[in-house]
């Protein structure tokens, strides 16, 4: 009986003991206590784990770095497919644009009918000025067919096989085209130089040449269709004690840039040959 | 096999000049890879189809270029001709001999062209050919004649083994 007592009033202690420091922890009044204990603790906890963090990072990190350098080789494959790709979209681009201004130019001129070619390569001589497209005969390309780009006259089918032809350019030293000036309307020929520049020969002296011209074709002597531009005039000389004025002309077409260029296959360049009068024989 | 090689050989180059190495110019003077390759093969002391070579060369370029008919077959057959004269009088320094036989070979066939071009009746002015089209082509044929000469070497080497005497 008496020991019964004695554990009933242990145990109410140890309750109120119990219960007083959860009141004062709620309290905070042990916070001090409770700091100081545990500091130890919380130091030596510390210390384990770095030191297990350390050593884990030791035993994982060459295959930490196997795969880094794996996943880092796929990527930069990833990323020399996405350049490759880049490059054939912006090419694919710069050729849309390139066809697109064609088709509109075509469709400005619709009297004439065109076939479109690229340009595959040049004459390996450097004093003339040839460029090799991959169209032919297989194509319907004849002999002497104008060939222009949206820009401009860019110069005539020179020769021709089943799958390849060669154009000469209106920079060719041999071109000699019939032209006429915009606004006075007067004529000349042009000339080409193995230089790209092109010379306006026989303009008349009684002709009003202005920096700034327009140069078109002439359509004289049947070789290439009138009204197709050519270049504007940069400079001109005109002396008096000549018999006509020279001018300089900066062709419209970029011939280091040329691409893709239209053939007009409904033009036939006349011979005009029967018709020139022969002097008479002695 | 010596001979029959050459057609590709030679297309290849023709090829390569037409497409790429035209488009790379020094002032208005390009490469000619074609004639390299001759000169190249007539310097090589073991070989004897030079001629053939220069034939071949030169329809495929005649076909190919503008210029008037049998210029650049002239240009090629005179330059092939100087570098196997040439063979024979430097063969201790083949390597000379290849630069020597390039640049009087580029001279030979630029002024056969410019020539052929003038009696064809094409205006173009002398000094300007010479300064913009004739020295550049020098320089850069002259550039591309050691690559060229090491190729060709080793296709003579192959083409034409050394006979190992016991």
């Amino acid at each position: 009986m008496k020991s019964t007592s004695i554990s009933s009033f242990q145990l109410i202690f140890v309750i109120l003991v119990i219960g007083g420091l959860i009141a004062l922890a709620l309290g905070g009044y042990l916070a001090p206590v409770i700091r100081v204990v545990l500091d130890p603790f919380v130091s030596v906890q510390t210390w384990i784990s770095t030191r297990y963090q350390t050593i884990q990072d030791y035993i994982t990190a060459p295959q930490d770095i196997i795969r880094l350098r794996t996943r880092n080789l796929e990527l930069e494959a990833e990323v020399s497919r996405l350049q490759s790709e880049i490059i054939d979209l912006k090419q694919q681009i710069v050729e849309t644009r390139i066809l697109s201004a064609l088709v509109e130019f075509a469709r400005i001129h619709p009297e004439y009918r065109y076939v479109a070619a690229s340009a595959i390569g040049q004459d390996p001589s450097p004093f003339v000025k040839y460029v090799i497209i991959n169209r032919g005969s297989d194509d319907d390309l004849r002999r002497g067919m104008p060939v222009v780009t949206q820009q401009g006259l860019v110069g005539r089918i020179a020769a021709v096989t089943s799958s390849a032809a060669r154009v000469q350019l209106i920079t060719d030293p041999a071109s000699s085209i019939n032209v006429k000036l915009e606004p006075s309307g007067a004529q000349a020929v042009l000339l080409g130089s193995f230089t790209g520049d092109l010379s306006l020969e026989m303009i008349p002296q009684s002709a009003s040449v202005q920096i700034g011209d327009l140069v078109l074709t002439s359509g004289l002597g049947g070789n290439f269709p009138g009204d197709i531009l050519v270049g504007q005039i940069t400079s001109v000389r005109r002396r008096e004690t000549d018999l006509s004025q020279t001018a300089v002309v900066q062709p419209v077409v970029d011939f280091s840039k040329l691409q893709i260029m239209l053939i007009i296959t409904n033009f036939r360049p006349l011979d005009i040959g029967p018709l020139v009068p022969t002097p008479a024989a002695p | 096999m010596a001979i029959v090689i050459a057609l590709p050989i030679l297309s290849f180059l023709l090829v390569l000049q037409s497409a790429v190495f035209s488009r790379i110019v020094l002032l208005k003077g390009t490469a000619d890879l074609v004639l390299i390759a001759l000169i190249a093969w007539a310097v090589q002391k073991r070989v004897k189809t030079a001629w053939y070579w220069c034939i071949i060369g030169g329809l495929l370029v005649s076909y190919v270029s503008a210029l008037p008919l049998g210029a650049v077959f002239i240009g090629y057959i005179l330059a092939v001709g100087f570098a196997l004269i040439l063979r024979q009088q430097v063969w201790q320094v083949p390597i000379l001999a290849m630069f020597i036989a390039t640049i009087v070979g580029t001279i030979l066939v630029q002024m056969v062209a410019y020539a052929s071009l003038r009696i064809s009746g094409t205006g173009i002015p002398f000094w300007q050919s010479i300064n913009l089209i004739l020295i550049p082509s020098i320089l850069i044929n002259t550039v591309l004649a050691i690559p060229f000469y090491a190729l060709f070497n080793d296709l003579a080497k192959w083409l034409y083994p050394e006979v190992l005497e016991v």
